[in-house]
């Protein structure tokens, strides 16, 4: 009789070491199983669409998963190992999740498919007790932990994206252009935290140094909400900017972060503050001694 | 290892070369002082690029020279705070309030040229509004 391997970074670790007689009845099972493909998948299939798990997808997709997920589950039931399945949990969870299925549903459909088997034991085995017992012993540690890696494995797909995510903005997030010679722009977009306000910080102090810039139009409109911490964050980017020779304007504030600002107490009044960002761009012009005119004000007519 | 302090026109430039002790930071305090009347200058600049780190004291020694320069009649500007020492300052509540700063030596002296042409009515520790 072959020796079963066991896998050993499983997260339902600490279960007993299948026997010979559990691992019997694992393959009577899986015979059992097999055997009934189409009609438990159909049925399985049938609970899903009917629990509205998996609304995300069509009724086409939902079965040719539940193939697949069938065929793995009891596939990892027969071996007891578990790289196939994690594998193929990390795939499906790579295709399923952009289509925004959640973690209940992914859950939810594996722990529908180990109530639709054990049923169809229970059928099976409902005249001798003793067996059924001793069935369900050696089936319901596999099938809890084979729900175990499938929900594992999707939640830590999500957090890879989740991950990959905050990365992709970290680098998008922060461009400071210069407008005109000295003039420098920084639209600020989204959420302000101490990690990123440093980071946005740095990368202005280096291009006011670069660009020798004299005035930074620091634009806000893409912020959605502040509060006193995000705000005295952006007093000292101010700060800091001064403190390399640059005035900074800040501009976009919102009616709700102004309103917000003075019910909380925020003294901004060090920071020079115009309405939106022409306005800023305007000002900042006025402070570098440009004037923008219109062509036929400047080219003397006839 | 004392400052050297150059006089250019109405100007006088002190040019920090190398991290100084508080000792030669109150060195440096008097001395400006006390050329500011002798050489009747308008304005000073102190530049700090060589630093990499600065501390309360010598950000507290900057600040009172920017203070009492301007009761002696000249102003002040601080020039060549390097990005990261501004960050670490402001981190640590240390911004130079009151005091002019400038990028470097260069912009230092238009400002200082801006300042003068304004006379009395000069700007303090901002670029001046039109």
């Amino acid at each position: 009789m072959p020796t079963r391997s066991k896998d050993r970074e499983s997260p339902a670790a600490g279960l007993p070491a299948p026997t010979e007689d559990t691992a019997a009845l694992l393959r009577e099972l899986v015979a059992h199983l097999r055997q009934n493909r189409t009609q438990l998948r159909e049925e399985w299939a049938r609970r899903i669409t009917r629990a509205q798990l998996l609304t995300a997808m069509t009724e086409e997709e939902i079965f040719a998963e539940a193939t697949s997920v069938y065929d793995n589950y009891v596939e990892a039931l027969e071996t007891g190992t578990f790289e196939a399945l994690q594998a193929y949990a990390r795939n499906l969870s790579e295709r399923i999740i952009p289509r925004g299925v959640e973690t209940h549903e992914v859950v939810g459909i594996v722990l529908l498919l180990r109530d639709v088997l054990a049923r169809s034991l229970f059928g099976k085995y409902h005249e001798d007790f003793d067996k059924l017992n001793r069935i369900l012993d050696a089936y319901e540690p596999a099938a809890n932990r084979i729900a175990n890696t499938v929900a594992v494995g999707f939640v830590q797909e999500r957090e890879r994206i989740i991950r990959q995510q905050q990365e992709a903005i970290r680098e998008l997030s922060t461009p400071v252009l210069q407008v005109r010679e000295r003039l420098l722009i920084l639209p600020i977009i989204g959420v302000i935290d101490p990690q990123r306000n440093r980071q946005l910080t740095e990368q202005l102090l280096r291009a006011i140094r670069t660009n020798r810039a004299k005035v930074v139009v620091i634009d806000i409109t893409g912020v959605a909400a502040m509060d006193s911490n995000v705000a005295n964050q952006l007093v000292q980017t101010v700060e800091a900017s001064r403190l390399l020779g640059a005035t900074v304007i800040v501009t976009g504030l919102s009616p709700e972060i102004a309103q917000t600002l003075v019910t909380i107490g925020v003294d901004l009044s060090e920071m020079a503050t115009v309405g939106d960002l022409q306005g800023g761009i305007e000002e900042a012009e006025r402070l570098l001694g440009y004037k923008v005119l219109p062509l036929e004000e400047v080219t003397p007519k006839g | 290892m004392e400052v050297p302090i150059l006089k250019q026109g109405q100007n006088l430039i002190a040019s920090i070369q190398s991290a100084l002790t508080d000792a030669d930071l109150s060195q440096l305090r008097e001395a400006l002082i006390e050329r500011v009347g002798r050489f009747r200058a308008r304005g000073v600049i102190v530049d700090v690029t060589a630093l990499d780190v600065m501390d309360s004291f010598a950000v507290r020694t900057l600040r009172d020279i920017a203070h009492m320069a301007r009761l002696r009649g000249a102003e002040t500007v601080i020039v060549g705070i390097q990005p990261e020492v501004a960050f670490a300052m402001v981190q640590l509540g240390l911004t130079l309030k009151g005091v002019a700063t400038a990028l470097d030596l260069e912009e230092g002296l238009a400002f200082l040229d801006r300042a003068g042409q304004a006379g009395l009515d000069r700007p303090r520790g901002r670029i001046e509004r039109a």
